[in-house]
């Protein structure tokens, strides 16, 4: 694929935040370290002059007129949506559909396999879904809704008191009756990696459906499509340097097709009369009404940074922070960091005895450090492992050594001043 | 020390934080409800003994920040032994401080003037209030019956 990584690439990260006009600025008095980027990361100049140059010259909508502007934005569409399925290694076989971002994207999946009616749907009464237990809300909800609705099972893969799934744990969920199974790529409240190449192969090789959320993966560590048994990949701009409310959904032609349309209307048919519809052929029938247009521009522009600052050197820089983040962390009494070995990740999530996390992050903006603090949206799965709320860290090519040191030391007041 | 430290954790909330009055449970509760925090899943209960208006008995329960714990320790505190229209006003009164409706001069809502800083902390509004919204719901219910509604329930 037309990715330039070598290992050899280093990070200038001095150069790199100054690509990030956000990141300059004081917070209650101290210099922003931002570290809740597991929920959104910032966005570098070139993606907001993509932006611009998008809005400022070639603003029209796609797809319906003649005229110059309303081709040069359907060509800006179109080029985002190859540069996209690059990015993602994607093949001939697959397709991107664009969305405000993973949650529209899980729900589109989830609710489009069963839209079509008792004629069309591929979830029917009797069949099973399989969830991971790493799961984000967004990944669960929209699967129960489909249950409910279709008279299928929701099952949990359920994750081990040290918040891993298991392949032999999969195998004695997977049966005949199982039509689709979903997993994250990296879980955003812990930071697990599960082994999900070999998760999604032993799905598919059961005869169901796979979808991969990889939100929190895509920023450093984006899944290539093509090396898994992958229906459907989602993810969102705003957890990869590009524009918020802006995402994709790659898949299979052949799985894409079996989504009935959630969203009727304008650009997503061949032809209509009043008594019915044609739909038009992929990637179109899934992106009915006028797209986000500037925001696919943007998103492609994120790409091309990631590219240009290259994976690899984006992945080492990451864990890096992690393990000093790691080590810093667990050296403070009564701190428990999640997932300790799960070193593939670019977060930390933590409690503290007698602490609460709330409180934590309160005392930590002070210091102008923001954080994520919460269940992450994520609760049954932080229910399991630690009853209740974390905080949580989460690096991006930008951070440095120093902002670790600095949380490392906020915490460790936090959590003495909290007791 | 920093500036939450010196107005948002004063030494009386941490010393309701450590140490929460009435926390537990009642053993005959008339009224009781459960409030939710939805971005923490942080919940109080709260359980009520009323005779007529009068709070003859309540008690608070669960798992959550030092502002909500010593914010629920205050409330059971202030309202023991009062009736249930005095918990309102006090709810009202609370309330309008934290969203900057009421200037803390201006009322008397006792101890609990050491939160009346949460209202420079937008995010933390909730928190303080949580107890509050399920004493408030706790009254609202049907006497006898233990009623269990989820307060603040965020998609």
């Amino acid at each position: 694929m037309g990715n330039a990584d070598t290992l050899t690439q280093r990070l200038d990260v001095a150069a790199v935040r100054a690509l990030f006009p956000v990141l300059h600025q004081q917070v209650h008095g101290h210099a922003l370290a931002y570290l809740d980027n597991g929920a959104t990361t910032q966005m570098p100049l070139e993606v907001m002059d993509a932006l611009r140059r998008f809005e400022t010259h070639d603003r029209a909508n796609i797809h319906r007129g003649v005229h110059t502007l309303s081709q040069r934005a359907t060509d800006a569409f179109d080029g985002a949506r190859a540069v996209l399925k690059r990015f993602v290694g994607a093949g001939k076989a697959h397709e991107l559909v664009f969305t405000s971002g993973t949650t529209e994207a899980l729900n589109t999946i989830a609710n489009g396999l069963w839209a079509g009616g008792p004629g069309h749907a591929w979830l029917r009464e009797g069949d099973e879904i399989i969830v991971s237990g790493l799961e984000h809300h967004a990944n669960i909800i929209p699967w129960q809704h489909a249950a409910r609705l279709t008279g299928a099972r929701l099952l949990i893969l359920r994750a081990d008191e040290q918040g891993r799934v298991h392949e032999a744990d999969l195998k004695k969920l997977l049966s005949p009756r199982t039509r689709v199974f979903s997993i994250t790529a990296c879980a955003n409240a812990t930071g697990e990696r599960p082994p999900y190449e070999a998760l999604l192969q032993l799905a598919s090789d059961a005869g169901a459906l796979t979808v991969l959320d990889a939100a929190q993966a895509v920023s450093h560590a984006v899944p290539h499509l093509s090396d898994l048994a992958c229906d459907f990949m989602v993810f969102s701009g705003h957890k990869m340097y590009g524009p918020m409310g802006t995402g994709a959904m790659v898949g299979k032609r052949s799985a894409l097709e079996k989504l009935y349309p959630l969203r009727l209307g304008g650009d997503m048919v061949d032809w209509t009369r009043y008594e019915d519809a044609g739909f038009a052929e992929l990637p179109a029938r899934l992106e009915g009404g006028t797209p986000n247009v500037g925001g696919a521009v943007g998103l492609a522009a994120a790409a091309q940074f990631i590219e240009r600052m290259g994976r690899a050197a984006i992945d080492a820089h990451v864990h890096a922070l992690r393990a000093q983040a790691l080590a810093g962390l667990q050296n403070i009494a009564g701190v428990r960091v999640l997932a300790p070995h799960a070193k593939a990740s670019a977060l930390v999530s933590f409690v503290a005895q007698d602490a609460h996390p709330h409180d934590i992050g309160t005392l930590l903006d002070e210091r102008g450090i923001a954080v994520r603090t919460g269940h992450h949206c994520a609760q049954p799965l932080l229910d399991q492992l630690v009853q209740g709320p974390t905080t949580r860290a989460s690096f991006a090519i930008y951070n440095t050594p120093e902002e670790v040191d600095r949380l490392i030391a906020a915490v460790a007041h936090a959590v003495k001043a909290l007791r | 020390m920093s500036s939450a430290e010196d107005d948002l954790y004063q030494q009386i909330v941490m010393e309701h934080k450590r140490a929460p009055r009435n926390f537990g449970h009642l053993a005959h509760p008339t009224h009781q409800a459960q409030g939710t925090n939805p971005s923490c899943g942080d919940k109080i209960a709260v359980e009520l003994e009323l005779e007529g208006d009068h709070i003859k008995a309540i008690a608070f329960n669960g798992q959550a920040c030092a502002i909500c714990m010593a914010s629920s320790s205050m409330m059971t505190e202030a309202i023991k032994g009062r009736d249930v229209q005095l918990a309102k006003e006090l709810q009202q009164h609370f309330r309008g401080v934290l969203t900057g409706e009421i200037d803390p001069d201006d009322v008397e809502i006792g101890k609990l003037v050491a939160l009346a800083a949460v209202r420079r902390y937008p995010s933390r509004i909730k928190c303080a209030l949580l107890g509050w919204h399920a004493l408030m719901h706790a009254i609202a219910g049907q006497a006898g019956a233990a009623t269990t509604e989820t307060a603040n329930s965020g998609e």
